[in-house]
């Protein structure tokens, strides 16, 4: 497979703070590469400095085997995590502006049926819901027909129905295949679109694989919850399971025998679920603290 | 350069600025309110103090020199000071040697001090300015126009780059092939035509009420108007060119702006004025905007003789786009 963009030696120091700290990957062609972690672990910096947008204090990034420049813009595509658009501009307008900017543009129709923009097209910016505006970003970021879509953090602020929509959306996109470079911090949107992720917090890199390699690699355990009501203390603390939140969390890899045992020791087993381990779990697991501080 | 991009932003930048009706409304009613009011208001300029200019002031000797609040500007040639008065920049025109003074009686100001003249010198003639009499409104409508093009022009391009710059639109559109230099550009033609339009607009709409004093041709007012507004938008570009913060572009505008409401002959005339305040006022953009404009309406004053402010202006534009240019950031950094 085709590998599109390479990041070596990266580092960016903002003044005594590190941001991001010596990290190298890959990213593969037609793949969704996740860069995950929690807010201030250095993911923006990283994808910025990929995007061309700001410079790195030391290494490098290669588009195609090449040092990224200016042309690149004319083939890459970019949603940020912070952006406004110009106001009194109606969605038609600002579709017909970014055209203006690139040679080679995806005819409208096509952009507006893609990002579902139909509804609002001839509505003012400042009058667009968060998914709409979400919606219209994507657009802008794919107007180009570009080869690699920068998406940071794109669901941040939606609501469960709009972020489900938008992962439709980006998996209509892959199967274009398109390379995305996502960010994000909501794991169950990494599990469900990225090919491919690497965890950083602190700057650094602290996990590279696709999401079921990790998985794997760092868990053969499940985790079954009971509420705490049915199940006595003294038998908690004598097979060190954690009590969390009115729920008795057990840890096995055995899943039969801790369910014999329960049964033996006439625990009731009504509320009880069974969790495999998520990406969440992983990052608690690697630095001992939660995606979402 | 590409000139799709280039009018692409233009056009965006135009069709933003003219569905803003508040700021569109602003634009266009401040400077009738004003002129409509300083119409009505005769002697609404503030001054504290009347100028009476005095032929050979050095020969001449009268109590009426010691008079409080007024000052007295010396002239040499009789033609020259006629014209000042004429042109309100002085009150009154006193020759003591010939017992002869000048009104100007389109003029307040001039009925006020010659009543005070004539408590200690009855018996001199009165003479009255000939020709086409100059009303304040006249007088003070290029400094109006051009103060009110000053706002647009540092407020309208310094405020929405940095608000830009600000809320990320700027590093939206640094992650399009879209240059600096077409950015720029972009918002100074932009600005530029949003200004001229709208101070036309209002000068041809309170012509049809006032009937405003015009000596000199359209053209050539249209040619300082334009380089007058030019170098303002260049030097909002220049204040503009790299900060990100709101509150201090505000201070840096106000800091830009009120020097010239003060010292650029919007409100009243320099004439007089120490040396030092003279020379300071050359160097602001706005003073040579309101002076070649004024000569042209009051004067007849053509592009040649007016030369001097329009190289000055262009010299301006030259040095604030060259520094702005060289300054200019996206300033994506976060």
């Amino acid at each position: 497979m085709q590998e599109v963009i390479r990041v070596e030696n990266l580092t960016k120091s903002y003044k005594d703070i590190i941001a991001v700290d010596n990290i190298n990957f890959a990213i593969q062609k037609g793949h969704c590469f996740g860069l995950l972690g929690p807010n201030g672990a250095g993911k923006t910096t990283t994808i910025e400095i990929m995007e061309g947008i700001i410079k790195a204090t030391k290494g490098e990034v290669f588009y195609y085997g090449k040092p990224i420049d200016e042309s690149m813009s004319q083939q890459i595509g970019i949603q940020f995590q912070h952006t406004a658009l110009q106001d009194f501009l109606t969605v038609k307008e600002t579709l017909n502006l970014f055209t203006s900017f690139y040679q080679h543009t995806v005819p409208h129709d096509e952009l507006i049926e893609l990002c579902d923009l139909s509804e609002f097209l001839d509505r003012d910016n400042r009058l667009l819901s968060g998914g709409q505006r979400q919606r219209l970003l994507l657009a802008l970021a794919l107007i180009n027909d570009p080869d690699i879509v920068f998406l940071d953090e794109p669901t941040t602020g939606l609501d469960p129905q709009a972020r489900r929509n938008f992962w439709q959306l980006i998996k209509n996109i892959k199967a274009r295949d398109k390379t995305v470079v996502l960010t994000t911090h909501y794991m169950d949107e990494a599990q469900q679109l990225c090919d491919d992720v690497l965890i950083m917090d602190h700057g650094q890199v602290i996990a590279r694989g696709t999401p079921r390699q990790l998985l794997n690699q760092h868990f053969d355990e499940v985790f079954i919850y009971l509420p705490a009501a049915q199940v006595p203390s003294e038998l908690c603390q004598k097979n060190h399971w954690q009590v969390n939140e009115q729920q008795v969390e057990i840890t096995t890899t055995d899943v039969e025998a801790t369910i014999t045992l329960l049964l033996k020791e006439q625990i009731s087993l009504t509320g009880l679920h069974v969790k495999s381990p998520n990406l969440d779990d992983l990052f608690l697991k690697l630095t001992g603290h939660s995606l979402r501080d | 350069m590409n000139f799709s991009r280039f009018f692409a932003v233009v056009k965006a930048r135009n069709i933003e600025f003219f569905r803003d009706r508040s700021s569109l409304g602003w634009n266009l009613i401040f400077p009738i309110l004003m002129l409509v009011g300083l119409s009505f208001i005769f002697s609404g300029d503030g001054r504290a103090v009347y100028k009476v200019g005095v032929l050979n002031l050095g020969q001449s000797q009268s109590t009426f020199l010691e008079t409080k609040y007024l000052s007295f500007i010396d002239y040499q040639e009789t033609a020259l000071a006629k014209v000042k008065l004429e042109q309100h920049s002085i009150d009154l025109l006193v020759d003591f040697n010939t017992q002869q003074y000048w009104v100007n009686q389109g003029s307040p100001n001039s009925y006020l001090v010659e009543k005070i003249f004539l408590n200690s010198h009855e018996s001199y003639q009165r003479i009255e300015t000939q020709g086409k009499k100059i009303r304040y409104v006249d007088w003070v409508l290029p400094g109006i126009l051009g103060m009110n093009m000053m706002f647009s022009c540092l407020f309208g391009v310094g405020y929405v780059i940095v608000r830009y710059r600000k809320n990320a639109v700027l590093k939206r559109l640094k992650a399009t092939p879209l240059s600096a230099l077409e950015f720029v550009s972009a918002q100074l033609v932009s600005r530029l035509f949003i200004v001229m339009f709208l101070s036309s607009v209002v000068y041809i709409g309170c012509n049809l009420f006032f009937d405003f004093y015009m000596l000199g041709s359209y053209f050539d007012l249209f040619v300082i108007a334009i380089l007058g507004a030019f170098s303002l938008i260049t030097l909002g570009l220049l204040v503009a060119s790299r900060s990100k913060s709101e509150e201090l572009i505000g201070g840096l505008l106000n800091l830009s702006s009120w020097p010239m409401m003060l010292l650029s002959g919007v409100w009243f005339s320099l004439e007089g004025a120490p040396n030092a305040v003279k020379v300071f006022a050359d160097f602001l953009p706005l003073t040579h905007l309101v002076a070649g404009a004024r000569k042209i309406i009051t004067e007849g004053a053509t592009l040649a003789d007016i030369s001097y402010h329009l190289s000055i202006l262009v010299a301006m534009s030259a040095v604030f786009l060259a520094l702005g240019a060289y300054l200019f950031s996206w300033n994506t950094e976060r």
